[in-house]
């Protein structure tokens, strides 16, 4: 994989390179940004922001729900024995069991699906840089065109950048 | 945040990791000598039987059932309060979140065990599972000891994870600024996170999900303990207030241990630009608030017991305010409610020592009160032919002790391995910060100039 970026010092500095890249004809799916800390108020960063994390979570707790639902029912009726004079199916003591399973439910679900759409884990990733945990942040195109490379570059560089990398 | 501010926070955070010193070595010695100790007890208890401990008729829960309700509430440092100030976004989190949330970790873990511990046969622990034995018995879900092992699996599972996911760019950050060995093995740890805005948006909506999911986790835990007495009739165990009072003390408590962790974090390991005092102060004002709350369950508590006048009941009031117990029960109150609302309600006291000193009282005042509500009770039944006494033999102490050895051990180690302040979210707060103050200036420049 080969791709071109450069590093800039702040996110103002970021966001133009990004702006110059659109202008340049980079669809907005093919620039990667990547920064060592979120940055929610730039709208470089408001990419991606829609997520089904919420929903996914609710169905993960409606999973658990019904697996517990289900466990403590099915294991009563199983061997039915009367305890302290409660009914063979006690649903107060059923409700506890429940619905630590209904959270931890809609726990899994939820790393799950973060690992699943962050794609975590993998291998060291070939396209990165060590200077974005120092600080910079990076913008780039993965796989460009040789065709395109120097409008690429004249985006990149206008965006404030010392100096362009490839990889 | 500036590129120079950034590294330079790096690398007061990543000190600890790439250096050690000589002392680190000595106390994690010191630490382990005495966790062998008591696991080698652990096992002189289990090749003698219970009989080497002081559990008899009819106490059978003494010192390692107190142990387990107070590290259960030493765990609700972390996650619960983590998650609370995650979700009202207060600033001030920011270097005190991932301190609390390994005192979760480590005291659940150290928690769990004691049941086990207490078990005649502990290697048949896996009993509780809830999985059908060889005769298709599974086991009855209407017992609270199975109530907890869901319960404490829940709240670990999610702890550990609301742990474990903020580590990952920090794990990142590691592997980028190691070589060799080391940046391998953290660079296995960063999973390959890379920091787009995609991964960035994915981890903090997780948060917020696990914060919202880990607050009733945490409050039902605690519940769910103070229903091993509860559910009992026992004097003075068979009280509704149990579930409210339990969650109280275990936040109590908690916030004490964070307290001292902190405290010692800052002093060894020379954070102090990090974790100022206004951390301090406002746990401080947590742990007053917790003090007042505290003294108003125990109020609510003595009262309806003394008023009701129910014959079982008031003998065990009498045994912990006028009998042997008493010495027990009034430096509890002391340290529990006297001490810190004293020092914690005076601005000028409510320092970093004084939130300590506080904080010390505490933890042994909650160990008290845990003890205190295990042992009278079990001891005082209501036929008095049964009534009975207890005495920790070493067996007892030496687990005991070796339990808070253990835990400072566990923490020890985490501080040398891990950042112990999440990195990546003190910078966050110091670009608002940053992006606040500029605001500001702008805002004052605007009225000077209109």
């Amino acid at each position: 994989m080969s791709a071109v970026y450069a590093l800039y010092p702040d996110p103002d500095a970021a966001q133009r390179a990004v702006n110059g890249l659109r202008t340049a004809g980079v669809a907005e799916a093919d620039i990667t940004v990547m920064s060592g800390e979120p940055f929610e108020e730039q709208p470089f960063a408001q990419r991606d922001k829609a997520t089904w994390l919420w929903y996914i979570a609710c169905a993960g707790g409606f999973l658990g729900l019904t697996f517990s639902t289900w466990l403590t029912r099915m294991t009563e009726l199983a061997w039915p024995l009367q305890t302290g004079n409660m009914p063979i199916v006690a649903w107060w003591p059923n409700l506890i069991v429940i619905f630590e399973l209904t959270m931890l439910g809609a726990i899994l679900a939820t790393v799950i699906t973060l690992f699943i759409t962050a794609k975590l884990p993998r291998r060291t990733p070939d396209f990165y840089d060590r200077e974005v945990t120092n600080g910079k942040i990076l913008v780039g195109v993965q796989n460009p065109s040789a065709a395109n490379l120097a409008a690429l570059e004249q985006a990149l560089m206008a965006g404030g950048a010392a100096h362009i990398k490839r990889s | 945040m500036s590129e120079a501010s950034s590294r330079k926070l790096s690398d007061d955070l990543l000190r600890p990791l790439l250096q050690t010193s000589w002392r680190f070595y000595v106390l994690v010695a010191f630490l382990g000598s005495i966790v062998l100790m008591g696991l080698g007890t652990w096992a002189y208890q289990m090749f003698n039987g219970f009989g080497v401990t002081g559990i008899n008729n009819p106490i059978f829960w003494a010192f390692y059932i107190t142990n387990f309700v107070f590290w259960i509430g030493i765990s609700h440092a972390g996650t619960l309060i983590s998650a609370i100030l995650r979700l009202v976004n207060a600033g001030w989190r920011r270097p005190v979140t991932r301190c609390a949330e390994v005192i979760t970790a480590f005291a659940l873990m150290i928690g769990a065990l004691f049941p086990i511990i207490h078990l005649g046969r502990p290697w048949l622990f896996f009993w509780l599972m809830p999985y059908p034995s060889s005769r298709l018995i599974w086991p009855n879900f209407r017992s609270p000891l199975v109530w907890d092992f869901f319960a404490i699996t829940t709240y670990l599972t999610g702890s550990v994870l609301f742990l474990v996911l903020p580590m990952i760019p920090d794990f990142a950050l590691v592997r980028d600024r190691t070589t060799g060995l080391r940046s391998r093995v953290y660079g296995m740890l960063a999973l390959g996170w890379q920091g787009t805005p995609k991964q960035w948006h994915r981890l903090e909506s997780a948060m917020s999900i696990m914060a919202i999911a880990i607050i009733p986790v945490a409050v039902s835990v605690h519940t769910i303990v103070s229903f091993d007495f509860s559910m009992a009739p026992v004097p003075m165990w068979h009280s509704t207030m149990f579930g409210p009072y339990f969650v109280a003390g275990a936040i109590f408590s908690g916030i004490a241990g964070l307290i001292i962790a902190m405290a010692a974090l800052r002093k060894f390991l020379h954070i102090e630009e990090y974790l100022h005092p206004v951390h301090f102060q406002n746990l401080g004002k947590l742990l007053l608030m917790m003090s007042l709350l505290w003294g108003y369950f125990v109020f609510a508590e003595r009262l309806t017991v003394w008023y009701g006048n129910e014959s079982a009941e008031i003998q065990v009031l009498r045994a912990t305010q006028k009998g042997s117990f008493a010495p027990l029960y009034w430096t509890m109150v002391v340290v529990n409610f006297v001490i810190p609302v004293t020092i914690l309600s005076i601005r000028k006291l409510r320092t970093i020592t004084g939130c300590v000193i506080a904080s010390c009282g505490v933890l042994v005042g909650m160990w008290l009160e845990r003890f205190l509500i295990v042992v009278p009770s079990l001891g005082h039944k209501y036929l008095p032919y049964s009534w009975g006494t207890y005495r920790p033999r070493p067996v007892e102490i030496l687990i005991t002790i070796s339990t808070f050895a253990a835990m400072t051990l566990l923490y020890t180690l985490f501080a040398k391995f891990v950042p112990i302040i999440s990195i990546w979210e003190l910078k966050v707060g110091e670009q608002e910060t940053h992006e606040t103050a500029l605001q500001r200036s702008g805002r004052a420049l605007g009225e000077a100039h209109p």
